[in-house]
């Protein structure tokens, strides 16, 4: 069984239904017991990083998540949940989880291409990754795959092993991030059509370990 | 890079497609669901569905599409028409669109945007505005106008104002409707559209007047836009959803081509 972990940030349905169509049970839960007892973990979450990591420690999911990464079960971070892994966040100014080393940030206020136009930030549509090391989670995507993004924030690792790929918007960022157990994505797989699915599907069948072929 | 978005439309009364989708074959599909599965796979970026319904007990049939669509296709997707509560646009996202759009009820209740991105998040909260083309006066100064009731009763609000003023309230996208251009297959209003999206920082998607794939080429370049909404020129089978990208792409027009 999958837990994905409801803390209150935003609508998770979607990565639900995403799951259960590839044939997976999963539950959307806040109950410590049933992710204790899970065999994988889906992170995911839209919304502000404030109130995420608020709701995370009023529900006594911070230990829950952390519990789960310590036992090896493979985790998944989607969007917030991605970010909020990091130590801190601009948004809100969040202290956060600190599971993985670094930031999350926000896009310059006046941000621009290199022909000079100005970009809209959210980034909010479909754009691509350049994988920068293979990873079980990743295998088996063609190199002109996009995915769909809406975000104002991006993390910024500070240990370059955890990248595993980026996007470009203006700027190089990171969009994809691994260590160990745990594979975390700024994208919404759950949105992101077949290529998506395939990530999905990856996941549900990775064991956790870097390096083997899922 | 970022992908420029192609977004197909569809109008939904009572749970089914106002227009029945013609193609060439002759085939009418009206189920919603289905055409929103069809554009899915023929690599249509985003829908939109307008729920034109005009009685409240039907509100509980559009639902029910938007938890099929929900389950049939792995894509964002709004919906949009007599969204006027926080309560109203709770079901819809929970039922499992990525997105609603206010118009008009925005228009009469500015702050549902500002309620809604509170609640929802702006990425949720699409700002629907109808434009009449009505030349510069001291209430228009833009030269733009609000309307609403499908462009039927003007509303002494200048576009471009109301533009800025939705981003300042939390709105996180607009979607923007020349009346004029609307129907005419001419092509897209270029002037509204990149004076609009070149006034905010959120995305725009141009809507009315798109008849062939260059119309799209114009609008996301000369007019700036973010993403274009298309209808007629695709649901008839005129166009696929790939031959216009085809077009866009040959233009150096960067768009999603892998799905």
């Amino acid at each position: 069984m999958i837990a994905i972990i409801d803390y209150e940030a935003g609508n998770l349905t979607s990565v639900a239904r995403a799951v259960k169509s590839l044939g997976a049970d999963c539950r959307v839960t806040k109950d410590l017991g049933v992710i204790a007892g899970a065999e994988r973990v889906i992170f995911p979450g839209v919304g502000a990083a404030g109130a995420a990591m608020a709701s995370l420690r009023r529900l006594g999911l911070e230990a829950a998540l952390k519990n789960a990464l310590a036992a090896g079960k493979p985790v998944l971070g989607i969007c917030l949940g991605t970010q909020i892994i990091f130590e801190k966040s601009e948004e809100d100014l969040a202290a956060c989880l600190g599971i993985l080393s670094g930031a999350t940030v926000r896009f310059p206020v006046e941000h621009k291409d290199a022909a000079g136009q100005a970009l809209k930030v959210p980034h909010m549509g479909w754009n691509g990754v350049t994988w920068r090391r293979p990873h079980p989670v990743f295998a088996g995507l063609p190199a002109e795959a996009e995915f769909y993004f809406v975000h104002s924030y991006y993390p910024a690792p500070a240990e370059a092993a955890d990248v595993v790929g980026t996007t470009e918007y203006g700027l190089t960022f990171v969009s994809a991030v691994a260590r160990a157990n745990l594979v975390a994505v700024q994208f919404h797989p759950e949105k992101s059509g077949r290529p998506g699915l395939k990530i999905l599907a990856n996941f549900l069948a990775w064991d956790g370990k870097e390096g083997t072929r899922a | 890079m970022l992908s420029k978005r192609i977004i197909p439309c569809l109008d939904v009364r009572d749970g089914k497609l106002t227009k029945g989708i013609k193609f060439k074959g002759n085939v009418d599909i009206g189920d919603p669901v289905e055409m929103a599965a069809f554009y899915y796979r023929e690599g249509a970026d985003e829908l939109v569905f307008y729920d034109i319904t005009a009685s409240s007990d039907a509100r509980n049939i559009m639902l029910e599409v938007v938890r099929r669509v929900a389950e049939t296709i792995f894509m964002p997707f709004s919906v949009g028409g007599g969204l006027r509560t926080v309560a109203d646009m709770y079901a819809v996202l929970d039922a499992g669109a990525e997105k609603v759009s206010v118009n008009s009820s925005a228009v009469v209740n500015p702050q549902i945007i500002a309620e809604g991105a509170r609640q929802f998040g702006s990425q949720c909260i699409v700002l629907g505005m109808d434009v009449l083309k009505v030349g510069v006066s001291d209430i228009t100064p833009s030269g733009y106008e609000i309307v609403i009731h499908g462009g039927r009763k003007r509303m002494g609000l200048d576009a471009l104002a109301w533009a800025k003023q939705a981003q300042d309230l939390g709105a996180g996208e607009i979607c923007l409707n020349s009346i004029d251009a609307d129907g005419t297959r001419e092509g897209y209003e270029l002037n509204l559209t990149r004076m609009i999206s070149e006034a905010v920082s959120i995305p725009v998607i141009a809507s009315g007047g798109a008849g062939v794939p260059q119309h799209l080429a114009e609008v996301l370049t000369v007019g700036r836009a973010d993403a274009a909404l298309i209808a007629s020129m695709t649901h008839y089978g005129d166009y696929t959803v790939a031959q216009i990208k085809d077009h866009l792409h040959r233009q150096g027009i960067k768009v999603r081509r892998y799905w």
